[in-house]
């Protein structure tokens, strides 16, 4: 099989939105079946499939960029680990239900306020993309955002867990804001979303909102990043292997 | 009981009885007797737990789905049968047992749910199988349904026919790319039409004359067509389907009869049927143990959201007082 180079950089950069989409949106569908009760079953889904069609829309106009046939399937079936350049995160297990609700609030409130520049995108494909998805991140975060405070202001046990996930994922969130080359190239052309603007008034808000929940926000004293270089934890080796398996197993094929 | 309260009793049956005949649809608040109740629930919530416990076995596949087209509508299609499970448990509610009662009874094995759902998930075409021949079944079933005598749950089947026949569509159309692809695929296809044909079959229940609560349930019109008419409904439509695929039914008795009019198919092994049904389906075990796995693990959850609501609620009380 021969590897897709990325050579263009806003085809690298809607590739690398769309893999932070698919990855989210498949640790979401692993809810399926598996949520505390059915309503928020099919919530679960909703917030999943949002995720996956977002990723679909991201990779089908990066093929369209390449101009060679690449398909929104190529791209997702067919790129090994270092290959994928999603934000850790994303991949990390979906743990509980408090650890799966937390990530997703910390990530709501991120891709709110990014996909509301995004829209102002000179990328017109870019900009459509994301005034579709706010609409949908907005629902996301008024969820996530009850959850928090539910979880918060639930049980001893519920806040513990919070509390437990919220120090668990802190230090994946400094990369949500890490701008490299590629990305400060695309924003002076006023392509791309100035990612580290965007970190004071996330932070104010999520201080505010889990400190409301009886969170105690945890010290910033480590952090992991690498996944925009294909740098990854030893998880998303796995979800690969899961995701990709038919494809891998019977190459070349229509399903 | 006195005379005068075994009349009252009797007229309100026979009411009742008249109200059923003349096609008037009985509802929540309506006089109905205990046994028409008890049916309802039995049969309403074991059709709840079968759209619930089939999410598992079809789910299986969500995370594998060979592209992510197939993967959204899977994930979709698996959601639709979860709002439909919610649908039933409210029609099902509407009858005075709550939600809790319905899924420990679903726990304890009290309560039973399509024995097809106990069959693994082995492969991409399974998905295609289950989508076509178990939802087609299952819409054979519910159309009629539709016309049952329980309003909430006439209502109820013709919003779910409405989504099965999308369903139905998506397996048959996962079934014809894997009858166009190359021999793996093939004969994929072919072993899961193998595997999933009998226990399609099984769904329509036992024979009419072996049937436990049939012959009441259609007095009452809980059920307006018997078992073994909706199965050979089934039979004579999908046969002309597989045609399509260029496939095959593994039942070599299958064949048109023209005095009939409809074809005629071999026994079903109801030994089979009844293990299945009784617990000793291949992933029976496992089916149950993952609705308890996921429900206590849920637990904590429940419980917080019950705290949360709580204590909102006395402040609100407080702020109103």
């Amino acid at each position: 099989m021969t590897r897709i180079a990325i050579e263009n950089p806003v085809e690298m950069y809607a590739v690398r939105l769309g893999d932070d989409a698919l990855v989210l949106g498949h640790r979401l569908s692993e809810w399926s079946s598996n949520a505390p009760f059915l309503e928020e079953d099919l919530a679960l889904s909703n917030v999943a499939l949002d995720y996956i069609g977002r990723a679909r829309m991201f990779y089908t106009y990066a093929g369209q960029l390449r101009n060679d046939g690449t398909t929104e399937d190529d791209y997702a079936y067919l790129r090994d680990c270092r290959d994928y350049y999603n934000l850790l995160i994303h991949e990390l297990p979906r743990g509980d239900f408090a650890f799966s609700m937390a990530r997703q609030y910390l990530v709501d409130v991120f891709n709110l306020a990014y996909l509301a520049e995004l829209q102002q995108s000179r990328d017109e494909s870019l900009a459509a993309i994301a005034g579709k998805a706010v609409k949908e991140s907005t629902y996301h975060l008024r969820r996530s955002n009850d959850w928090i405070m539910r979880l918060g202001q639930g049980t001893r046990e519920s806040l513990r867990r919070l509390q437990d996930a919220v120090v668990e994922l802190w230090g994946f969130t400094p990369e949500l804001f890490a701008m490299d080359a590629l990305e400060i190239d695309l924003l002076a052309q006023g392509i791309a979303v100035d990612r580290a603007a965007l970190r004071d008034s996330w932070d104010r808000q999520v201080r505010a909102t889990l400190e409301a929940a009886g969170v105690t926000m945890p010290e910033p004293d480590w952090q992991v990043d690498g996944g925009r270089q294909g740098v990854h934890t030893e998880h998303l080796g796995h979800l690969l292997g899961e995701l990709q398996f038919v494809q891998r197993a019977y190459p070349g094929l229509e399903w | 009981m006195s005379d005068s309260k075994a009349m009252t009793e009797a007229e309100l049956i026979e009411r009742f009885q008249s109200r059923i005949d003349d096609e008037q649809k009985i509802e929540p608040k309506d006089w109905m007797p205990e046994g028409y109740r008890k049916n309802l629930i039995r049969q309403i919530s074991q059709h709840a737990h079968s759209e619930v416990i089939g999410m598992q076995p079809e789910g299986n596949w969500i995370t594998r789905a060979p592209t992510l087209r197939r993967k959204a509508i899977l994930l979709a299609k698996v959601q639709d049968e979860g709002g439909h499970g919610l649908y039933l448990y409210s029609a099902a509610e509407t009858l005075g047992v709550s939600r809790e009662e319905l899924i420990a009874a679903l726990q304890s094995g009290e309560a039973k749910y399509a024995s097809i759902f106990n069959y693994p998930t082995l492969t991409w075409a399974d998905i295609g199988a289950i989508g076509w021949l178990v939802d087609g079944a299952a819409i054979v079933n519910q159309v009629s349904l539709q016309r049952t005598s329980y309003g909430p749950y006439a209502r109820g089947m013709v919003r779910i026919c409405k989504e099965e026949s999308f369903h139905q569509r998506q397996g048959y159309e996962i079934m014809l790319a894997l009858s166009r692809g190359n021999e793996a695929q093939r004969a994929m296809a072919q072993d899961s039409i193998n595997r999933f044909w009998w226990p399609s079959l099984m769904m329509f229940g036992p024979h009419d004359a072996e049937s436990a609560h049939s012959g009441q349930s259609m007095k009452w019109k809980i059920k307006r067509q018997s078992n073994d008419e909706l199965r050979q409904k089934f039979v004579d439509q999908t046969v002309k389907q597989v045609e399509v695929l260029d496939m095959t039914l593994p039942d070599p008795d299958l064949k048109w009869n023209e005095g009939r009019g409809h074809y005629d198919f071999g026994e079903i092994d109801w030994e089979e049927f009844k293990r299945s049904m009784s617990g000793g389906g291949p992933c029976s075990r496992q089916r149950v143990a993952h609705h308890v796995k996921a429900h206590e693990e849920g637990a904590w959850v429940r419980e917080a959201l019950r705290a949360y609501q709580k204590k909102q609620k006395s402040q609100a009380d407080k702020a109103a007082a």
